[in-house]
């Protein structure tokens, strides 16, 4: 067993050692393939397993709502090493199942994680409470003391596990509320959520509260209709599973599962657009606003740019609003209007887990405070959709930046008409996709005769927003009061509009004065937004008396506005692009291009070396022979052996003939003497010199092998003078003025080989072959193609070159070719030399004549009688007789004295006799 | 008789002479498919600019999805109008004249009989491979360089020296969007670099131009066509085209480079494979044709 191994090393160090060139590309394929397998499988998961089950919600007056849960518990969490927990809460519309990857993912990463679908939704019973502390936020702190109880999770003391709390929109704030309700929670992750939801659908943009709010009737309606099936859970992957559909409740049709006070409010501010009684504080209840600051938990505040429905606002005010906790805030591209980038999901992604992995575990460094965002930037070529860059700033700055850009606006009082019942309207916002498509392709748009443009000079710089930009209005009503719409758009110099992420502002301005001159400037906080005004480019402020997504003033008014004196300041951030993982990519690729540099530096040196290094040695003997071909064998591939052994040997001043039917292996063996094949065995030496691929020696040896070989796009002499400039050798030793006598094309040779004669071509290559006059011309089948004045003068010249030193290897496949032509000839057949020498003495006469006669049976006895004839044969009519020394005349004599007519007296020659045998045999195989 | 050099080689014979590449440059340069690859090159943007100045305006119903906005802004400036052209030619057309330079360099030579008197000058092996590559790559590369610099001079005369925009992101000046046009050919160049490395492999596999140049391109489509399979999901993410389009990402401000980065590793890594399976494959084939 041993020495079989030990056999096998030793062979496969053999191998290695005589290809080294098979090491080196297999490593780097080998390495190649770790290096992809090693990026795909890096983030690998653990495995886990979930329970479904069902646990009683808080047990609210009247109404007990039980919970279905899911619980993901990973592989690697046990009675003896618990688990910290994360509870993921699910967006408006969802269930437990719309969060599904995002528990996945985290208990990939070894947490316990808990999915409920809220009361209200999914399969768990109950009303839809808005996340009300008695109801959606009491279910969840049940939730907190059912981990408390498991064992499989790891507890800070008894009955307070270690566990954090995350979600998006409905889950987000649900998240936010625990965290302030229940100081056990460790760490909240809040997505696209509410601060306040009364503002979030009742905004107002000059900070005069939700009871003067505009009523976001669209928002309001998809988020209230929860018929409507639009999915607004967004998790830390794509929540794209469809809501279920709910069960239909009893009771009033128009309220679905919502509790009856819920259901009241929307009924009422969406008849009236302005909020009834109680809606404020109802929607308050229902908000973190108010548990704010009891909040202990590090809170990472996560909130999108395409987000019309709960805008980056609210997430500022979350901020603000936590004051015992570390907060740190991240902006994406992503909200309720539209999916974010790839980049943007990562980062997400990385910054959540990173916050888990800091707080509820210990690893790594505290995560900071450092504030990121991103500003769309260009369309993702993969998927369509948005790509951005990611910034980093020290700190979050709010939404008036670290500093501010002062810009003026200008433009005369408009007047404006609020169209009656607000219909038709403008559009700015078109929730769920009014981010994305108002960046590109400018889906806004602004009625005649209801808006008002003021506009800026063309901005000497480009000013990168980041954050909420701010302006003044003044406005003139007949009846003193009106609501209006300000949007700030960025114009560029074709006069192509955008409206930054689709984001208005609504104010509702009251107590106005009947003219303009009297009216006084309110300032507006406008939407946060991420946004490059281009060197160039202007600011246009346009003042709507509509907009589709609002509910409006049904009354048919005319107002006036204006624009306050005072700038508008766009704020800006002082940030850093956000290096990315690809920044070891970065690195990689030089590296790659390093080694590609080196490799082919490498590869040209050691080519070289192994050059030199090649065996060069003389063999002394043949020093002055132009060819010895000893042992030769060449096996192809597939096992056919095309020359099994050839032996012969070229001199000076000989023109030897390669003589062989077709497929006895001539054109193999010539082959192997131009190194294009390598033999099998056996070797080739020019002047003492071993014929490899690329001898050198190949330079000293002249070639026409298997048919010419032109550019049939260049004329002869272009094509011999391109050959001659790729031997790199000088133009004096090519010769030209001798080889194109040679070649004996007169004009031709200037136009172009295509339009040549098959002999025409071949001349040419005869003449390549002679350029610089090599010491060995070998020629395959020259005459092949030429006719029979051009082959007698091919013969002389191919005499004629052998004479100076020089010797000339002919290979044919006829007979009488060989015998005029050269001066020795070998013969083979079935890839074996059958016999070599002097032509005279191969193919000259032979003492054996052929006599066609009449009778051969009384020729027969008469040339027995005439004595010294050796041998008889006898071939049907024709009687092949040895003479032995007998002249011809005197046998014919002999048979004419004996009465025999004869017809025919041939004599006959030795290889023909061979030659003719062998060709009758058929040939084998074909000659590769 | 004439001095022989130790290696046995004819006077005047050194085999770093042998087919210099100014030489193979010469030899490619005299067929009509070198020349007529280039003039297409120089016309197509001609072409694309009288099109855009006497076809009929864009409409706007039928707008082009997929041109991630190009089309629209083509005519906004000379930097546009290239970064137009390059979208249009990336796709086919360039990867049709890579394969073409780098797939019929070798295989003709086999298929005109050529290669084994080159060979039997002789040109050693790794050297022939060496420079047909160079030579090929160089008319790839000028045939970039040609089809940009007519982009950028017909988007000039006809467009304006303007800056750069992009449907998203702004816009970047018209010197600095030259420079990054230049960047984005210089990407697509990089990327075009496998269907070289492939065409070139089966170049001195096969006798059929054809075959090579032809390979090359089905693959290259086959990899398009694996792409566009969204159910591969992250496999695709290895397919040498995946990231082919990634120069967008210069149109961002500021540029976006990841994707291109990816790209250029996927497509470098490729490219050296093989360029090695070329050499191994030749330096130890019995040349018969």
């Amino acid at each position: 067993m041993s020495t079989l191994a030990a056999g096998s090393r030793s062979r496969l160090r053999d191998w290695f050692r005589r290809h080294p060139g098979r090491v080196i590309s297999a490593l780097v394929v080998v390495l190649l393939a770790a290096g992809v397998t090693i990026w795909y499988v890096a983030d690998g998961d653990i495995e886990y397993r979930t329970q479904n089950r069902t646990i009683d919600g808080a047990p609210a007056p009247g109404e007990p709502a039980r919970l279905d849960t899911t619980l993901y518990l990973p592989e690697t969490a046990s009675r003896a090493n618990p688990a910290p927990a994360v509870l993921v809460a699910h967006g408006f519309g969802g269930s437990k199942e719309s969060v599904a990857d995002t528990a996945g993912e985290l208990a990939g990463q070894g947490y316990v994680v808990l999915t409920w679908s809220a009361r209200g939704f999914g399969r768990s019973t109950g009303l839809i409470h808005l996340n009300h502390p008695d109801y959606e936020i009491a279910d969840a702190r049940r939730l907190v003391d059912w981990l408390a109880q498991h064992p499989h999770v790891a507890r800070d003391a008894a009955g307070d596990p270690k566990v954090a709390v995350t979600g998006a929109s409905y889950g987000g704030a649900l998240a936010l509320s625990l965290a302030g309700r229940d100081p056990r929670i460790d760490a909240v992750v809040p997505q696209v959520t509410w601060h306040d939801l009364a503002n979030a659908f009742l905004p107002e943009s000059t900070g005069a509260g939700p009871e003067q709010g505009v009523f976001k009737r669209m928002w309001a309606g998809l988020f209230f209709t929860t018929a409507s099936g639009f999915p607004l859970g967004l998790g830390f992957g794509s929540a794209s599973t469809a809501p279920e559909a709910l069960p239909a409740a009893s009771g009033n049709p128009a309220c679905g599962r919502f509790a009856p006070d819920v259901c009241q409010a929307y009924l009422e501010t969406g008849t009236t657009g302005r909020p009834g009684k109680g809606t404020v504080a109802l929607l308050r209840a229902s908000s973190p606003a108010g548990v704010l600051e009891r909040i202990t938990a590090p809170t990472l505040l996560v909130q999108g740019l395409a987000d019309s429905l709960f805008p980056l606002s609210e997430a500022d005010a979350n901020a603000r609003g936590i004051t015992n906790a570390p907060v740190r805030v991240a902006w994406f591209s992503g909200g309720h209007d539209g999916q974010p980038s790839a980049a943007d999901e990562d980062r997400v992604k990385y910054l959540s887990l990173r916050w888990l992995n800091h707080y509820l575990r210990g690893i790594g460094d505290p995560p900071g405070a450092s504030f990121t965002y991103s500003r769309a930037t260009g369309v993702d070529v993969n998927t369509y959709g948005l790509a951005t860059t990611g910034f980093v700033a020290d700190r979050y700055p709010g939404l008036d930046g670290d500093s501010r850009t002062a810009v003026h606006v200008r433009g005369r009082p408009q007047r404006v008409a609020n169209p009656p019942d607000g219909t038709p309207a403008a559009i700015s916002t078109l929730p769920g996709l009014g981010g994305f498509s108002s960046v590109v392709s400018g889906t806004s748009l602004d009625l005649p005769g209801q808006h008002a443009r003021f506009l800026s000079e063309p901005l000497p710089e480009r000013v990168d927003v980041v954050g909420a930009p701010r302006l003044s209005v003044r406005a003139a009503a007949p009846d003193g009061e009106a609501v209006l719409f300000v949007k700030l758009y960025d114009l560029d110099r074709s006069g192509k509009l955008t409206l930054p992420n689709g984001l208005v502002a609504p104010v509702r301005l009251t107590n106005l004065p009947a003219n303009i001159a009297d009216a006084k400037p309110v300032p507006v906080t406008l939407p946060t937004v991420v946004h490059r005004f281009e060197a160039g480019h202007r600011l246009l402020v346009v003042v709507a008396t509509s907009d589709q997504a609002y509910a409006t003033p049904p009354e048919p008014v005319v107002h006036t506005v204006a624009l306050g004196d005072s700038p508008v300041t766009l704020p800006r951030v002082a940030a850093a692009p956000l290096a990315g993982p690809v920044a070891v990519l970065r690195w990689v690729l030089a590296g790659l291009v390093a080694a590609l540099g080196f490799g082919i530096v490498a590869a040209v040196l050691f080519g070289r070396w192994r050059h030199r290094r090649q065996d060069r040695s003389v063999v002394a003997e043949y020093a002055d022979v132009p060819l010895v071909v000893r042992g030769l064998r060449k096996e192809y591939a597939d096992g056919f052996v095309a020359v099994s052994k050839v032996d012969f040997t070229v001199r000076r001043g000989q023109v030897v003939g390669l003589l062989g039917p077709n497929g006895a292996g001539k054109t193999t063996a010539l082959r192997t003497l131009l190194g294009l094949i390598q033999p099998t065995a056996g070797d080739a030496l020019v002047f003492g010199h071993r014929l490899t691929p690329g001898a050198p020696v190949l330079s000293r040896l002249g070639a026409l092998v298997e048919g010419p070989g032109f550019l049939p796009h260049l004329s002869g002499v272009d094509n011999l003078r391109l050959f001659w400039r790729a031997t790199g050798r000088p133009w004096a030793d090519a010769r030209f003025e001798e080889v194109l006598e040679i070649a004996g094309l007169g004009r031709s040779v200037h136009r172009k080989v295509r339009t040549y004669s098959h002999g025409m071509k071949q001349r040419l290559a005869i003449a390549q072959a002679m350029l610089g006059m090599p010491e060995l011309l070998v020629l395959d089948e020259p005459t092949d193609g030429l006719d029979p004045p051009q082959i007698a003068e091919m013969r002389r010249v191919l005499r004629d070159y052998a004479d100076e030193q020089r010797a000339v290897l002919v290979s044919s496949h006829l007979l009488a070719e060989v015998e005029q032509t050269c001066s020795h000839v070998v013969v083979v057949h079935r890839g074996e030399l059958v016999a070599a020498g002097p032509v005279a003495d191969i193919v000259g006469d032979s003492p054996t004549v052929l006599f066609d006669v009449t009778d051969p049976d009384r020729a027969e006895r008469a040339l027995h009688e005439l004595g010294g004839v050796a041998s008889v044969g006898r071939d049907g009519a024709q009687l092949v007789v040895d003479l032995n020394g007998t002249p011809r005349a005197e046998a014919v004599a002999a048979l004419v004295g004996a009465g025999v007519g004869v017809h025919r007296v041939v004599p006959r020659r030795r290889l023909e006799d061979a030659f003719l045998s062998l060709v009758s045999d058929g040939t084998v195989g074909s000659d590769r | 008789m004439t001095t022989i050099t130790r290696d046995g080689a004819a006077p005047g014979y050194r085999h770093t002479a042998t087919l210099s590449v100014a030489t193979e440059f010469r030899r490619q340069l005299s067929r009509r498919r070198t020349q007529l690859t280039l003039a297409f090159l120089v016309l197509l943007p001609i072409i694309m600019v009288l099109a855009f100045q006497f076809g009929p305006s864009s409409d706007r119903r039928n707008r082009d999805n997929g041109g991630f906005g190009l089309v629209d802004l083509a005519t906004s400036g000379a930097a546009n109008f290239t970064m137009f052209g390059l979208m249009v030619s990336t796709g086919f057309l360039l990867v049709v004249v890579v394969a073409l330079f780098c797939g019929d360099t070798v295989a003709s030579e086999a298929s005109w009989g050529s290669l084994r008197y080159l060979l039997a000058v002789p040109v050693p092996r790794g050297r022939l491979l060496g420079v047909k590559l160079t030579v090929a790559l160089l008319y790839s590369a000028i045939g970039i360089v040609i089809l940009v610099g007519t982009c950028l001079l017909a988007g000039t005369v006809a467009f304006g020296w303007e800056p750069l925009r992009a449907v998203i992101g702004g816009e970047v000046s018209a010197t600095e969007g030259a420079l990054r046009v230049l960047a984005a050919a210089g990407y697509v160049a990089v990327m075009l670099l496998p269907v070289a490395g492939l065409a070139f492999f089966l170049s001195v596999s096969t006798d059929a131009p054809l075959g090579a140049v032809g390979g090359a391109v089905f693959l290259h489509i086959m990899s398009n066509i694996l792409d566009a399979i969204t159910a591969l999901g992250e496999i695709r993410n290895l397919l040498p085209t995946r990231y082919a389009y990634a120069w967008i990402g210069l149109l961002s401000s500021p540029a976006q480079t990841d994707d291109m980065l990816r790209g250029a590793l996927a497509a470098l890594s490729y490219t050296i494979v093989f360029f090695c399976l070329a050499w191994w494959r030749f330096l130890r084939k019995d040349v018969t044709s």
